[in-house]
């Protein structure tokens, strides 16, 4: 047993590093310091920079573009990126479409889609949730009727992230209302954007934020070309992304650097003229959220290195849904600090600050600027993915018998 | 990175875990602790056949050349059965401070009768006023011929009354908080002027107050004047060891505790189908989970540089206390009214997790330690 970096993990770090340090454009990373998201187009431009230095999809197979790294250098890699902080890759394309493609998909859909998908060329978005279908996500109602070479999709999703940027959304759709199990009847298919019949309404989440939207489908005509993998089969590639590798649902990375944020945050925010994190109060509360995010690191070294039976199947080991549990909590706690700290500058909404005839910049300190959006906005972090009461039901069940 | 076990480690393991098997049912225990010094001399003697007390020490000094990842093995599955010898008194403690501080000759008369588990050692260190500071110490080491004759109180000594020998903290210069002027002194458990005083403890582990009148040391452990980074170092030893001991506690009450929920029978259905008690149950493997995380990340952080060595150690014990509190209290919460009596394994259990937390700074304390250190630039 031996818990340390090797010499050569070290020296794929300090690469990994140094490109990103050259090659992360300025105005990029300091939006992400401020605890704002990426513009698409800042997304977009990195993820080809990082697809011209053949990093795009380090997850994928080689022969689709993948680097043969092994889990511990893919795990260093995404670390870097969430720590710079550099954009994190649209896992719409790169952990959802494209591995499910890779896995189900014909010739014809890999050749035609997977450059496009590494490159961003088309942005992807999700429809699996709907209004009647969270938790419960076997409940869906979208149905897609067969008619001579297409589909005809008729229903509504939500919760659908970016959809006001997308190019493609991949649904699950009911192609059988008859099946005997309700997972049976359910079919994969790729939707156009602009395809008539669609229409995306955003939902403004509590931070003002526009990230999630709902899609409406009414008399949506899909070629039967783009259905992956067989029809009534689509359960199969959603249960793909669950026994994905889930260490990403950790967020180490991102811990790590928002930390780092709170800290700086709490040297510059003042009480009697004094730093705040002089305090013995919020001294303690940063180092016990640093003890929490140490035990979730080494937790998700021990699977990546393979020490336990993660690695080999979701069902042996409940550490996937321990560090979804655990990452979500922490990344939370730290926004939630991170409002205590802004104090009262933390409660004006000054909105976009890059927005036209916007007076945020001289209005107040950009420190305490992003505080509460994030503390509202990552709320979202327990409740998408499996929220954590359903990843305490799998333990419970799967793992514990109960 | 490697987290697998070698060959040997696995063998270490289950050997112990089948010797433990053997005879360490929970009554067996209850039986243990009734005997003549508060446990079992016929495990202890098992013990040292089965290699586990010269384990930790140098082959040349006669041990077994063992590291922190053996230490670990055998903590982890002292703590499943409750285990009640001066294990982490005699080989983690004593011992750590033999292989640290002592030289050749001192080490090589020890070891050997540790290893064969014919000497006990106990840690003397705590001071009726010191709570959990290893600095705050007014007992006092003097000058007396080629020796030293200690003077003072130690308390709550972790199996001091059995011990054949003592190794105990003594300031012999600077004032009553200087981390300068201590030094680690060896004497016989039963030199003229050590009074002891032993009592069990809440978990059934066995303690001491010992008063030393003019009591002369056998040796003193290098430098009499700088031992603090001996203690230190040792203790920190000791944390991980208890780390992986409360791991394996945790791990054994959490178990105890799904068999419970799986059997009890209340409006007639398992009282583990409630979901309420569901969602308990998988806190208590996030927490061990967490726990089990910073017992190996104790184990690999023992060899690296004091400050860095010292912060992860504080880390590691918040972590283990807090883990401790949680699942040794929905343990006894989900057992009900089982869970509070004597007879049963899990009220022990608790027990000992709560004196874990306490020994060598709780949770709170460590996290002051953790947080004196926070600063905005880093």
């Amino acid at each position: 047993m031996d818990l340390r970096f090797t010499a050569e993990e070290r020296a794929f770090r300090a690469e990994v590093r140094d490109f990103i340090e050259a090659n992360l454009p300025a105005e990029t990373r300091q939006r992400m310091i401020e605890g704002r998201v990426p513009t698409k187009a800042q997304t977009v431009a990195w993820q080809r920079i990082l697809n011209a230095r053949g990093w795009a999809v380090p997850d994928w197979p080689e022969e689709h573009g993948g680097t043969g790294w092994t889990a511990v250098q893919r795990y260093i890699f995404r670390e870097e990126l969430q720590q710079t902080p550099a954009p994190q890759p649209l896992g719409f394309n790169t952990n959802m479409v494209g591995p499910i493609i890779i896995a189900f998909g014909t010739e014809a859909q890999k050749r035609h889609f997977l450059p496009r998908i590494r490159n961003i060329d088309d942005w992807w978005c999700q429809g699996f949730s709907e209004p009647g279908a969270g938790s419960d996500l076997a409940s869906l109602k979208t149905r897609a009727v067969r008619d001579g070479d297409h589909y005809v999709v008729d229903g509504q999703k939500t919760w659908t992230t970016y959809a006001q940027n997308a190019d493609w959304i991949f649904c699950l759709v009911r192609t059988n209302p008859q099946a005997a199990k309700r997972q049976e009847g359910i079919s994969f298919l790729l939707i156009d954007m602009r395809s008539p019949g669609i229409t995306v309404r955003p939902v403004i989440t509590i931070d003002g934020g526009h990230e999630v939207n709902e899609v409406f489908f009414d008399n949506v005509r899909v070629p039967v070309s783009n259905l992956v993998g067989e029809e009534n089969r689509g359960w199969d590639c959603a249960k793909l992304l669950l026994g994905h590798e889930r260490t990403g649902a950790a967020r180490v990375g991102v811990s790590k650097e928002r930390l780092r944020r709170l800290k700086f945050m709490a040297g510059e925010a003042q009480e009697n003229g004094r730093p705040l994190i002089e305090q013995q109060r919020i001294r303690e509360k940063i180092a016990a959220i640093e003890v929490e995010l140490k035990a979730l690191e080494m937790t998700v070294l021990h699977v990546l290195a393979g020490g336990r039976r993660a690695g080999e199947s979701r069902q042996a080991d409940p550490a996937s849904s321990i560090l979804k549990l655990r990452g979500s909590e922490i990344a939370q706690s730290i926004t939630e600090l991170m409002m205590e700290v802004a104090g009262p500058y933390g409660l004006a909404a000054p909105g976009d600050p890059d927005a036209e005839g916007s007076n945020a910049p001289e209005l107040m300190p950009e420190w305490a600027r992003s505080a509460a959006p994030l503390y509202f906005n990552w709320r979202k972090l327990s409740i998408f993915g499996g929220t954590n009461e359903i990843q305490r039901q799998i333990m419970a069940k799967a793992f514990m018998g109960l | 990175m490697d987290f697998d076990l070698t060959e040997e480690q696995r063998l270490l393991q289950s050997n112990l875990r089948r010797l433990l098997a053997d005879h360490y049912a929970f009554n067996r225990r209850a039986n243990y602790q009734t005997e003549a010094p508060g446990w079992s001399r016929a495990m202890w003697g098992r013990y040292a056949e089965l290699g586990l007390l010269g384990l930790p020490f140098a082959e040349e000094d006669g041990g077994f050349g063992g590291g922190p990842v053996e230490t670990m093995l055998v903590a982890e599955a002292l703590g499943e059965v409750l285990a009640l010898e001066p294990w982490l008194s005699t080989v983690v403690l004593g011992g750590g401070l033999l292989r640290h501080g002592a030289d050749a000759a001192l080490r090589q008369r020890m070891v050997p009768a540790i290893a064969a588990g014919e000497a006990l050692l106990a840690f003397a260190q705590a001071e009726p006023q010191s709570r959990y500071s290893l600095s705050d110490i007014t007992t006092t080491a003097r000058r007396d011929g080629d020796g030293w004759v200690l003077e003072g109180r130690k308390s709550v000594v972790l199996h001091g009354d059995t011990a054949d020998w003592l190794l105990v903290t003594a300031r012999s210069a600077g004032a009553r908080h200087d981390r300068g002027g201590i030094g680690v002194f060896l004497l016989r458990g039963d030199a003229p002027g050590v009074l002891r005083q032993g009592y069990a403890m809440v978990d059934g582990q066995r303690g001491a107050e010992i008063t030393l009148s003019a009591a002369r040391a056998e040796a003193v452990l290098g430098n009499a004047e700088d031992g603090l980074a001996l203690v230190e170092r040792v203790v920190d030893e000791a944390i991980a060891a208890l780390a992986a001991e409360a791991v394996g506690t945790m791990s054994a009450l959490h178990a105890m505790t799904l068999d419970y929920l799986k059997t009890r029978k209340q409006f007639g259905a398992p009282i583990g189908s409630f979901q309420v008690l569901q969602h308990r149950a998988s806190d208590m493997m996030v927490a061990l989970e967490q726990a089990r995380s910073m017992a190996m990340y104790a184990t690999m952080m023992l060899e690296e540089p004091a400050a860095a060595r010292r912060a992860a150690l504080s880390a590691v014990k918040v972590q283990i206390g807090r883990s401790a509190r949680l699942i040794g209290q929905q343990a006894v919460q989900m057992h009900g009214g089982i869970g509070i009596a004597t007879e049963y394994a899990a009220g022990h259990a608790f027990k000992r997790l709560a004196a874990i937390d306490t020994t060598f700074g709780d949770a709170d304390h460590h996290l002051r330690a953790l947080a004196a250190e926070v600063s905005a630039a880093a």
